[in-house]
């Protein structure tokens, strides 16, 4: 130690310091998904019902207009959607999630450090994103197995989960830097996570024969293009309404505007 | 060289001053208490030196920096123990440290080789693999101590590190703190309401009171300004003549049959003043504690706030925590 001592190395601080606080951020979150394992077995168990359970038995029911005729069957038509939901659910709730980091102070101890608040920012988005991506890529891989899907589509289906993953993540970190404590959350779940997934055509289609009030609700819901993008891409581009590329602009300007807000509100934030 | 300077620091949240108008100077190299009951902006204090809150009015240079103008460079000078513990638990010792030194660019190299050494100052060598969650609360400050000065900090902050640990923990802390001040160099501020702990480890001592600093000296400097030792002699027959005569008492009370005196150097002077009482029944012979410096200068004892102090603290803390 005295060796050290005398060798004291004044700190060096550039743009690669940075990037290793983001690193140093994202190993944490990383290291805190694998020892969770079965945290993570259980939040694939809710899309798991949805599409198995709650897809079979009412596509066994009824017929629904708009999946192509017919040309697949009612629990293919919503696996896009269901896996829209799962994104976002683990998305939402890891970005809330730094309530409880302030509440046990954790955070303290990386807030105090030299990296910036936006490398801090960007390392939790990482580790929700990272997080929230796995969950999503064993869900594409039962797809796969199960469902009539198409290969060539994976590669686009990756990319809008993984913008609307850091999207998600960027509002679950906006509103949790907010909020003291848990008490808030039902609140949010409510009015929030499951309005946006109703309301997203995740489990009907968004024709015009729906009620204007939930169509116009429907078209200024974000994750109504990341449905409509997942669709087209995985199922074929018969089952896309907007069109791919208006999908992927809504989903990118959407991550954008989510970026800034919540490095704003993050930056903002006391503990 | 004053490694830390305050110029007239000051936080107020809505009507309540936490720290009001604190100016000292820290030299480089001492160990350097704050000591006073909750509730007196130790908290507040060190919060703002290390650039998590913002003062109301007034400023501080930390290792040079200001902690308006360059908070990152203050942050890169300082390591911090905070009161409440901060160790991630689902993690282990050593993956706590190597986030430490990531978070402060310490080479990966010298970042292993400063955490083996660290983790056997603080005697965590066999535990550093295990979870933290499976940790003792002294284990736990021992590990936060190291992770600490991984970054070789200029000032390490410690708050309050030994509350809520047993007596025998708190003796081995002790000993880490002055081992790592000796070792390495670096310049300690820590707040304490415990007297035992100013007077053992500091070389001065801030004694701070409604965020105000109240009185400030080495804690032989500050007993010292009592005027001298308290002997009490049980008499026989109670009177006071024949003591305000003698040039090393200072002070005489009598108290029922007590005869309380204020005596320069009591141990070398005591046979003359025995000699002078005659018939004594009993004698008790006190050195000042800072207890009775922390009385003299606050008009109450330490002790006594500590009910509305804690209460006075968690306004402050929810207030902080707010916005």
């Amino acid at each position: 130690m005295e060796a050290y001592a005398r060798a004291r190395p004044e700190l060096v601080w550039s743009f690669g310091s940075e990037l290793r606080g983001i690193y140093a951020v994202w190993l944490r979150e990383f290291k805190v998904f694998q020892r969770e394992k079965s945290r993570v077995i259980s939040s694939l168990m809710t899309p798991l019902m949805w599409i198995f359970i709650f897809g079979g038995g009412l596509g066994a029911s009824v017929t629904i207009p708009g999946t192509g005729g017919g040309a697949v069957d009612y629990q293919t038509y919503i696996y896009p959607g269901i896996l829209t939901m799962a994104v976002m659910f683990s998305s939402i709730f890891y970005g809330l999630y730094v309530v409880w980091d302030k509440k046990v102070d954790v955070l303290k101890e990386v807030l105090v450090s030299p990296v910036s608040r936006l490398s801090i920012f960007a390392g939790k988005v990482l580790g929700g994103c990272t997080d929230a991506s796995l969950q999503a890529a064993i869900l594409l891989v039962i797809g796969v197995v199960a469902f009539k899907i198409d290969l060539g589509g994976l590669a686009l289906a990756a990319v809008l989960i993984l913008l609307a993953s850091i999207s998600l993540v960027a509002l679950g970190l906006t509103i949790g830097s907010f909020f003291e404590s848990f008490e808030g959350f039902q609140v949010i779940i409510s009015f929030l996570a499951f309005p946006l997934f109703f309301l997203s055509g995740a489990l009907f289609p968004l024709s015009e024969s729906l009620p204007d009030w939930l169509h116009a609700i429907a078209k200024v819901n974000p994750l109504t293009y990341v449905v409509d993008g997942l669709r087209g891409s995985l199922l074929g581009s018969a089952f896309n309404v907007s069109g791919l590329l208006a999908d992927f602009g809504a989903v990118v300007g959407f991550a954008a505007g989510m970026l800034v807000v919540g490095s704003w509100a993050f930056g903002r934030m006391k503990v | 060289m004053a490694i830390i300077e305050t110029a007239g620091l000051t936080k107020a949240f809505d009507k309540l001053v936490a720290v009001n108008d604190l100016t000292l100077s820290i030299e480089e190299g001492e160990i350097f208490g704050l000591l006073g009951p909750n509730g007196a902006g130790k908290t507040t204090t060190i919060s703002m030196l290390c650039t998590l809150l913002t003062p109301t009015r007034g400023t501080a240079t930390v290792n040079g920096y200001d902690i308006l103008q360059e908070p990152a460079a203050v942050r890169r000078s300082v390591g911090i123990v905070f009161q409440d513990p901060t160790l991630d638990t689902v993690l282990t010792g050593r993956e706590n440290m190597e986030l430490h030194a990531r978070l402060y660019n310490v080479p990966r190299g010298l970042a292993k080789q400063r955490i083996d050494e660290l983790l056997a100052v603080v005697d965590l060598s066999d535990r550093g693999d295990d979870i933290t969650k499976k940790y003792s609360g002294g284990m736990r400050r021992r590990l936060e101590l190291a992770r600490g000065l991984i970054h070789h900090p200029k000032i390490l902050f410690l708050d309050e590190p030994t509350l809520g640990l047993d007596p025998q923990t708190r003796q081995h802390i002790w000993r880490y703190i002055r081992e790592m001040a000796r070792q390495e160099g670096t310049t300690i501020i820590l707040t304490t309401h415990y007297m035992e702990e100013a007077d053992e480890l500091c070389n001065r001592v801030g004694i701070i009171d409604h965020g105000r600093i109240m009185a400030l000296d080495t804690p032989k400097g500050l007993k010292g300004q009592l005027g001298g030792d308290v002997v009490r002699l049980r008499l026989r027959e109670p009177r006071t003549d024949g003591f305000r005569d003698l040039s090393f008492v200072r002070e005489v009370e009598l108290q029922g049959n007590v005869l309380r005196l204020t005596v320069v150097d009591a141990e070398r002077n005591l046979a003359t003043l025995l000699a002078r009482a005659r018939d004594v029944e009993s004698v008790e012979v006190r050195t000042p504690t800072l207890d009775d410096v922390f009385l003299h200068y606050t008009g109450h004892e330490i002790r006594a706030e500590e009910g509305a102090g804690g209460w006075m603290e968690s306004v402050v803390q929810y207030r902080s925590r707010g916005r």
